[in-house]
């Protein structure tokens, strides 16, 4: 099946504007950041559409109050701004009101790790997943193409809490022309083969295909997981699948260390005492300003396709097999 | 309803003694603060301008009073529980494990809206229920307790422009300006000089009003809230902070200043023997 790549906001936009026509109760606000498919949201339900402007503590507080009247809302405004600009207002507003008045509000946020390759750090979003998952009723998902983007829509409208969805910018090639993921798992196995497991979210997928393939010229076969609930993924299934492997290698478009994907497989395999050991790659070396590709910016901060690929390899040699030591 | 007849100036000195004996059994809670607002919830409350259900908190045609100046709202402890939307019982655990009423009011409390104490929220909030109820064709108003210190808050001011450039008449914003934040006066800190003025050039309508005449607050209340005229409203009403407690009434640190229990003790004989 031929599947053209689409942008994820499109794709999930696009739901987002056929659903507005039969449910009333779906109210759009972004803060001044915009697509084509937004421009159709705009014209075809101006009633329950607001521009709130370049403010998004605003954004935040307007849909808490919306969400309190009986809307479901769709934040939407780039990456780091919806999450950190606001974060005060998404933890008072959202996270610790819908404890006590439950309530549906999906921010969606565009820009995931380096989306926005030229624009540099300010709109580079790196610490996001930290964050948001650091909320403790809030869901977090993660998407790896634009089919998994748009089968977020429902969960979004059906589901009442806050809800994090972190959207790349580029237009990715799809990943489930063939078979959408089962939303329920959460995650979903592309190949279950060798001793290493690249358990990747976002771009990071896409990534973690091009290493498996410098990886098998290398004769090393690996297995790969795409994690894009990062909060209600099936904790039982994942474990059985983590339990397979020797080692797991994580890989997000975040800085490395500092509370995200590696940190939740830290716990989770702490928490499940799965005898693995666990390699991290993320963003090193903190803030930089340095101008290139995406590809290029990722070889340089840890995260590209080669340097992983030689991360991977002198793990393995540095570290033999934990569990054939033990044998 | 309420009742339009309760005698509004007795109420508010009620409510004022009420709340001194709170602040005496938990002396935790934050007092100055609570004391400058009371005639301005006295008029909303029982002045007919609010129109609410205690028997029914979330009641969906109510009036939605968003009360977000934190600490600073513990006089409603009294009036929620005269008005029914919980036992009076719980006025004795203030503060006390199993309770509900904390030294910053939850929306865990009955006939409270949102999430209060963290400042310069319940506007932005505010509007977006004002906003809601507006393209939902509903008649309900939208009323805001603020005090002036937490307009130091940007996002207040994100969402003032926001209300008038979507005409929400429904919304009411009401300053407690009692003119002291933690530290002092906020003349000597980041000054609200003129802030009906400012608030106009923002395109709202403002009246500027003496915060302790629960008349004239009930009387413009009604007005503003009558008054669909495509324009929020604000009422800017001038306070006393720590109002009718020596050494605290007016004194720049009043928020943090706590009078001793047998000042208290003193004040509320002689209110006794009034």
């Amino acid at each position: 099946m031929l599947v053209k790549p689409r942008a994820m906001r499109d794709a999930l936009l696009e739901q987002i504007h056929r659903a507005m026509a039969s449910d009333p109760s779906i109210f759009f606000v972004t803060a001044d950041f915009g697509s084509p498919v937004l421009d159709r949201i705009r014209a075809d339900h101006a009633n329950r559409f607001v521009n709130v402007g370049i403010a998004e503590q605003n954004l935040i507080n307007i849909s808490a109050g919306l969400a309190l009247e009986g809307y479901k809302v769709f934040a939407y405004a780039i990456a780091p701004f919806i999450t950190m600009r606001c974060f005060e207002q998404i933890r008072v507003s959202l996270a610790l009101l819908s404890e006590v008045r439950p309530m549906n509000v999906n921010l969606i946020g565009v820009g995931a790790g380096y989306s926005y390759v030229v624009s540099g750090p300010t709109h580079q979003c790196y610490e996001d997943i930290t964050l948001m998952r650091a909320l403790p009723n809030f869901q977090v998902m993660s998407p790896a193409d634009h089919i998994t983007a748009g089968m977020l829509f429902d969960r979004c409208v059906r589901e009442l809490g806050p809800k994090y969805l972190r959207l790349d910018a580029q237009v990715l090639p799809p990943i489930y022309a063939e078979a959408a993921p089962k939303l329920a798992d959460g995650f979903h196995v592309h190949r279950r083969e060798g001793s290493i497991c690249i358990v990747a979210t976002g771009y990071m997928l896409h990534t973690a295909f091009a290493v498996a393939e410098r990886l098998r010229g290398s004769g090393q076969t690996v297995g790969i997981i795409d994690l894009f609930d990062l909060t209600r993924f099936s904790r039982d299934r994942l474990r059985d699948e983590l339990s397979r492997y020797q080692t797991i290698v994580s890989m997000e478009e975040g800085f490395a260390g500092r509370g995200g994907l590696d940190a939740l497989l830290y716990n989770f395999i702490g928490h499940n005492a799965i005898d693995v050991k666990l390699l991290n790659i993320g963003v090193e070396g903190g803030y930089r300003f340095e101008l290139g590709t995406r590809a290029e910016l990722h070889e340089q901060v840890g995260i590209g396709p080669d340097v992983v690929t030689r991360r991977i390899l002198d793990f393995s040699k540095s570290s033999p097999s934990f569990k054939n030591d033990q044998r | 309803m309420i009742s339009n007849s309760v005698n509004l100036q007795e109420k508010a000195h009620w409510v004022w003694r009420e709340t001194l004996e709170i602040h005496r059994r938990a002396p935790e809670t934050r007092i100055a603060s609570s004391l400058s607002p009371i005639e301005i919830f006295v008029a909303l409350y029982y002045g007919g301008v609010l129109r609410i259900d205690p028997t029914n908190p979330r009641w969906i045609e109510r009036d939605r009073c968003v009360i977000s100046k934190g600490h600073g709202s513990i006089c409603m402890y009294p009036i929620l529980a005269d008005l029914g939307f919980f036992p009076a019982e719980e006025l004795q655990r203030v503060c006390k494990a199993g309770g509900i009423l904390g030294g910053i009011p939850d929306p865990i409390i009955p006939g409270y809206e949102t999430i209060n104490g963290s400042l310069g929220h319940g506007l932005g909030v505010a509007s977006g229920m004002a906003l809601g109820l507006k393209r939902n064709g509903g008649r309900q108003s939208v009323f805001v307790v603020s005090g002036d210190g937490e307009l130091h808050e940007g996002a207040n001011w994100e969402a003032i422009m926001f209300a008038s450039q979507h005409k929400l008449d429904n919304l009411h914003l009401i300053v407690d300006n009692n003119s002291i934040s933690m530290l002092g006066f906020t003349d000597d800190i980041v000054s609200h000089d003129g802030l009906a003025k400012r608030l106009e050039a923002f395109g709202w309508q403002c009246v500027d009003v003496d915060g302790h005449n629960v008349l004239d607050l009930q009387s413009q209340l009604l007005n503003l809230k009558a008054d669909l005229n495509g324009r929020p409203k604000a009422l800017i009403a001038r306070t006393l902070k720590g109002r009718g407690v020596p050494g605290l009434e007016n004194e720049a640190l009043a928020h943090i200043l706590m009078p001793k229990a047998d000042l208290l003790d003193s004040l509320l004989d002689a209110d006794d023997a009034r």
